[in-house]
């Protein structure tokens, strides 16, 4: 069964089956960036919806109140990061490390709270899931096509409405929106809110879609993955997505390498290929691979003076 | 925006609008001293609002955490232990800081710094005594972890790469080349779980008070002091300062900001690198996995509610520190109460005094001038 | 008689402790040119930051139309028909010229629409005022007086037809600043209503209907343009008699300390910033080096304080011979004996949240008797303050404060106390009273005149030919990057020097010849 054109479709499905909640964070990334906020926090709110999802679907037996759910809490989550960046000019990077030390712990204490399995959900089944629409065994279940759209919609967004011009600005020199009489922190803050709209979708994935049910720590630093990916392709949408691909990719194939005897290196270490992805924006953001300039008012808070 | 300890990369650039000042700045120690404890304060609130919905009385949990941290001199030994790794932390974040840099490479700097402790404490512990080894291990700690904050700050000062997300990079592959040495290369003979074989009691960091607690806590006070003196009484301290808040200024004053770049980093790395004095030669004795265990991200706030100096940084490191252990001790005596719990406790500690800071100052600025009027 | 376009009646606004506007009432005639004058920190931009709505006044009624009005953002006031043109431009660089103008004025959720309709109304505006440029450029790639037409387009896009401009000629070349004139000047004759901030007395003689002055946060006259000239304003604005001109003999010139032959800088994008720059500076002369801010001055300045290294040609200095292949640095210019008073104090010169104390070593921390044994020495440091701030007249004297404290007067005057303290042999200063006000401009150039005195060699570069004329025994004109011309202090006139400061060659026909004092456009 090993014929090329299975294992090429093999290892496509694999790539894009780990590479959509990378894409859907990294859309939701990508918005906040833009706008000038900086957040670390994609894994903590991917989390936060993670656990909400398979929570409410084993609830109340339903995939689609568990997605609504997962949206919510990672909505609850932006908001927060939304709130400590824009209205008290916090420091966004301890934010959004903050925030992703409070989702690993939360989500354990209320999971043992509401379910007492020690920080899991109860394994979910049939409806309380999203499954495969049209390839059983490829796993492509309604979220997949969901992120492979969301990259064509966000370059829509960005480029082609007033909204997306508004934030490219704000992210460049808010005084400028601001002097045009526009009003920066509902730009920001409407920014957060989409990235909490995608983390929520790519939450709601892994729980959902891609497993059965939350296991603690499970999104496994794929949050920062997404933000490198964000990064690696220079803040723009459809780079953003390829480099997705691209470190799904590496994902997929590094369990097919495990024990796997390379000629001439001989066995590649695990290890290696998931720091790939770390290692590979190093490499860009050094500069050795083109140039990655980020949006030029970025991580700086915006004071207006009155 | 003084003492919000913000690096020169997070401050607004005030290209010729005037510094709002009707927002009335507070006194020098509210600013210092009242904020930081209000920012604590809210962070308990808000856990105490957790703790009760999960079914337990927080005011018992206060109770049981304050005298957890320090109801006992061997509790109280164990909060100053934990307190020592905030400090180096605290510490390497505020050092870099002042240069305008944001490091937050704690974790993979003192991951590394374990490492190299550890390297040279397997390959010389047969043959040094007690006298050579320590010091020749805290030297190899500084190194590594200084080696390992090299690279970004190279990236920065000669490619112009942002460090904050290239320190966050190097944390996780620092935390992969971790697991490959101790799987692979580093493990014992005959041991399960991945970690080296035990060192010599040449490596022994002597003991102060009979359980954790040892001889590093000196040293995280010694670098206190060194980094009052470096920063404010030397002058490539004073350079870093120039170059931090002003890096034209720096150039103009003759500093070369890359050479000074790279010495803040390595400094930065090399007292995050401590904490792998405090944990392998003092306490495991051993090298183990997951030793730096969230210290470097703490470290962050620990620097903020410090205002950046080093004596603020020793009482928040305590701070920490008395919260990590209470915290131990809750789980410990409160079924409930998980390990998780003090997660979430940490992470909003760092939430309020980290990003929220400015949170209760439209409050504090009215009790002021109730006062004043 | 029509009502005001605009109308201020008791503005008042306090900063903390700093009373920035007290008690202003104004009105702005329509279809007029105004000019607010007054000296830095006087107060106008503050007023007219209040009525564009970036501020909110603390009392006070604003009157558009004979209308009250609220002004509570900018939102507002482009409401109203006010726009602003601000010194320092909102425009963002990757954006083109279209997507800037629409930028707040999309006309629509999608940008389609807003964009078409945008280039169509450009052009109509491009018709009707004369001001041309390329819609579809980046920002980045236009020059300074290309961007500020695009602000000024911005601003006519929203319907403005009342325009405030902040000291919109700060980056101008004069030929720029004439074509901006000439533009305002049919943006009146099409109605529009202009405010003209700004500090220099020849524009508002040169170009406004009526001026107003302003001191200390207070209006102290008003007048029509016609009716004074550049002397009664200057008083007016401080309050006594003023001097334009430093009393000072004959240089007595000696050895030559620094040497500058076939200078050349290239940046990285392959600009060419200095070009073939030769001169020389000798003991006991002040040379003065007049241009229009971004000629290559700035460079020229860092250049030979070290802070670049030229791309080719050579510089000695105190017999080093720096060159792209042995280049200097701060420090080791400093070694030498140049001391370097920088165009931008607050950038460059000083660290805003270091104390005075801190600030009065800057660039020589590491030397005895401020560092010993690797250490700083706080007392000596301190001593050293407090004698710079005695020699200089620095308020308050207390070197312990924030040196962003101090007015920029007085900052000033430390950075120079600085500089001079080591009796350097020579002294390069970059826009010397920028941002200084007037009694401080006195003080500091008597000093560089008694330095001069005392056998330094310094280079004076400066924006404002005034000074210039009144302190330089030799001027030297910088156009494009290179020296354009020569002449003597005792023999140089504005008009001379105006031609070359703009490109303008002998040879050829005269161009627009530049306003004198006292003259104004009918």
């Amino acid at each position: 069964m090993d014929d090329p054109l299975s294992l090429l479709f093999l290892v496509a499905a694999a790539t894009l089956r780990t590479a959509t909640p990378l894409i859907l964070c990294a859309m939701g990334g990508l918005f906040s960036e833009r706008s000038g906020i900086i957040d670390v926090g994609l894994e903590g709110k991917m989390l936060m919806a993670a656990f909400f999802a398979a929570g409410v679907a084993a609830t109340t037996d339903s995939a689609w109140w568990g997605v609504l759910a997962a949206i919510a809490a990672a909505e609850v989550l932006a908001l927060l990061h939304g709130l400590a960046c824009i209205t008290y000019r916090g420091n966004q990077v301890v934010s959004g490390v903050a925030i992703n030390i409070i989702a690993a712990g939360l989500t354990v204490v209320w999971g043992t709270a509401w379910f007492e399995r020690g920080g899991q959900t109860p394994a979910l089944e049939g409806g309380e899931r999203l499954l495969p629409l049209f390839f059983p065994r490829a796993g492509d279940n309604i979220l997949v096509y969901v992120a492979l759209l969301s990259v064509p919609l966000t370059w829509w967004i960005v480029t082609r409405t007033r909204f997306g011009l508004r934030l490219r600005a704000v992210g460049e020199m808010p005084l400028a929106v601001d002097s045009a009489g526009i009003s920066v922190p509902w730009l920001r803050y409407r920014a957060v809110l989409l990235c909490g709209l995608f983390s929520g979708l790519a939450g709601a994935y892994i729980a959902i879609a891609q497993n059965a049910g939350f296991s603690r720590d499970m999104t496994a630093g794929q949050g920062f993955i997404a933000l490198a990916a964000v990064i690696f392709g220079k803040w723009r949408p459809f780079p953003a997505f390829g480099a997705c691909l691209m470190f799904g990719l590496l994902d997929a194939v590094a369990i097919r390498l495990q024990g796997v005897r390379v000629p001439g290196i001989g066995e590649v270490p695990v290890q290696l290929i998931q720091s790939l992805p770390y290692l590979l924006t190093m490499f860009l953001l050094a500069g050795f691979i083109g140039r990655a300039v980020a949006p030029k008012a970025i991580g700086i808070p915006y004071e207006k003076e009155h | 925006m003084s003492g919000s300890g913000e690096p020169r990369s997070q401050q607004h650039e005030k290209k010729g609008r005037r510094v709002t000042l009707s927002r009335r700045p507070l006194p020098a120690w509210a600013d210092i001293v009242l904020l930081p404890l209000v920012n604590v304060a809210l962070a308990f609130l808000t856990v105490g609002i957790i703790v009760r919905i999960i079914g337990v009385d927080p005011f018992h949990a206060l109770e049981l955490l304050v005298a957890g941290a320090i109801g006992s001199p061997e509790s109280i030994g164990y909060t100053l232990y934990y307190a020592t790794n905030f400090i180096f932390t605290g510490l390497a974040v505020a050092v870099a800081f002042h240069g305008g840099l944001f490091n937050i490479g704690g974790e993979g700097q003192a991951y590394l710094g374990g490492l190299g402790c550890g390297l040279a404490i397997l390959a010389l512990d047969r043959y040094l005594p007690i006298w050579l080894m320590i010091p020749v291990g805290i030297i190899a700690a500084a190194l590594f972890g200084a080696a390992w904050a090299a690279v970004p700050a190279w990236l920065q000062a000669w490619r112009g790469s942002h460090i904050v997300i290239t320190t966050i990079m190097f944390n996780f592959v620092a935390s992969a080349l971790m697991v490959y040495l101790m799987v692979n290369v580093l493990i014992a003979p005959g041991s399960m779980t991945p970690q080296s074989r035990g060192f010599e009691p040449s490596a022994f960091l002597p003991q102060m008070g009979g359980n954790a607690l040892n001889l590093s806590l000196l040293l995280a006070l010694a670098c206190c002091v060194a980094v009052w003196v470096f920063l404010w009484h030397t002058p490539w301290g004073y350079a870093l300062r120039t170059m931090g808040h002003n890096p034209e200024a720096a150039v103009y004053a003759g500093t070369n900001l890359r050479h000074m770049t790279m010495l803040a980093m390595c400094i930065s790395g090399g007292l995050a690198g401590f904490v792998g004095v405090n944990e392998l030669m003092g306490v495991h004795h051993r090298i183990v996995l997951d030793f730096p265990a969230g210290y470097g991200f703490a470290g962050i706030a620990v620097a903020l509610m410090g205002r950046n100096h080093p004596f603020g940084i020793a009482l928040a490191a305590l701070l920490f520190g008395a919260l990590q252990q209470g915290g131990a001790e809750l789980v410990f005596e409160i079924p409930k109460i998980t390990r998780e719990t003090v997660v979430l406790i940490q992470g909003l500690v760092i939430l309020f005094s980290g990003a929220l800071v400015q949170l209760p100052r439209p409050w504090l600025q009215a009790l002021f001038s109730f006062r004043r009027s | 008689m029509t009502a005001p376009a605009i109308e201020l009646s008791g503005i008042d606004k306090s900063f903390g402790s700093v009373h920035a506007v007290r008690g202003v009432s104004l009105a702005i005639e329509k279809g007029a040119i105004t000019g607010i004058i007054g000296e830095n920190g006087a107060g106008k931009s503050t007023l007219m930051s209040i009525l564009y709505g970036l501020y909110r006044a603390d009392a006070g009624e604003i009157r558009v139309d004979g209308k009250p009005v609220q002004m509570e953002g900018p939102r507002d006031a482009i409401r109203h028909g006010i726009g602003m043109v601000h010194q320092h431009f909102m425009l963002i660089d990757s954006f083109t010229v279209l997507e800037n103008l629409i930028l707040g004025a999309e006309g629509g959720p999608m940008l389609a629409a807003g964009l078409a309709a945008a280039r169509a109304e450009l052009a109509r505006l491009s018709r009707d005022y004369g001001l041309t440029v390329d819609p579809d450029a980046k920002i980045a790639d236009l020059s300074v007086g290309e961007q500020q037409r695009v602000e000024i387009l911005k601003v006519l896009f929203r319907g403005a037809r009342i325009l405030i401009l902040d000291e919109p000629s700060a980056v101008l070349t004069p030929q720029e600043t004439d074509q901006l004139f000439r533009i305002l000047a049919t943006l009146k004759e099409r109605g529009v209503t202009i405010v003209l901030i700004t500090h220099k007395l020849r524009e508002i003689m040169a170009a406004t209907d009526r001026v107003f002055v302003m001191r200390q946060g207070q209006m102290v006259a008003e007048r029509r343009t016609v009716d004074t000239d550049a002397e009664e304003l200057a008083e007016l604005m401080v309050g006594r008699k003023v001097r334009l001109h430093v009393d000072k003999a004959a240089p007595r010139r000696g050895e030559v300390r620094l040497k500058a032959e076939h200078l050349g800088l290239v940046d990285e994008r392959g600009v060419r910033l200095l070009d073939d720059v030769g001169l020389e500076l000798r003991s006991g002369e002040i040379v003065g080096i007049a241009g229009v801010s971004g000629n290559g001055q700035t460079e020229l300045l860092q250049v030979l304080a070290g802070i670049r290294r030229p791309s080719n040609g050579r510089l000695v200095v105190c017999g080093r011979t720096i060159d792209a292949g042995h280049p200097g640095d701060p420090a080791e210019m400093r070694d030498l004996g140049v001391a370097h008073v920088p165009e931008d104090r607050q950038r460059q010169g000083m660290v805003a949240a270091f104390r005075a104390s801190e600030t009065s070593i800057l660039g020589y921390h590491e030397l005895p008797p401020f560092s010993q044994h690797y250490l700083l020495n706080g007392p000596a440091v301190g001593a050293h303050c407090a004698r710079l701030m005695e020699r200089f007249d620095v308020r308050p004297r207390v070197p312990g404060l924030r040196s962003s404290n101090f007015s920029g007067g007085n900052q000033q005057k430390l950075v120079l106390a600085r500089e001079m303290a080591r009796d350097p042999k020579v002294l390069l200063v970059g826009q010397p009273t920028r941002g200084v006000d007037i009694g401080a401009i006195e003080f500091i150039h008597r000093e560089l005149v008694k330095s001069r005195d005392a056998g330094c060699a310094v280079l004076v570069v400066s924006v404002e030919l005034d000074e210039i004329l009144s302190l330089a025994d030799r001027i030297l004109v910088m156009f494009a990057g290179r020296i354009v011309g020569e002449v003597d202090g005792s023999r140089a006139d504005e008009r001379t020097l105006g031609l070359m400061m703009a490109g303008a060659r002998w040879e050829r026909g005269s161009p627009e010849p530049l306003m004198k004092r006292g003259e104004h456009r009918p």
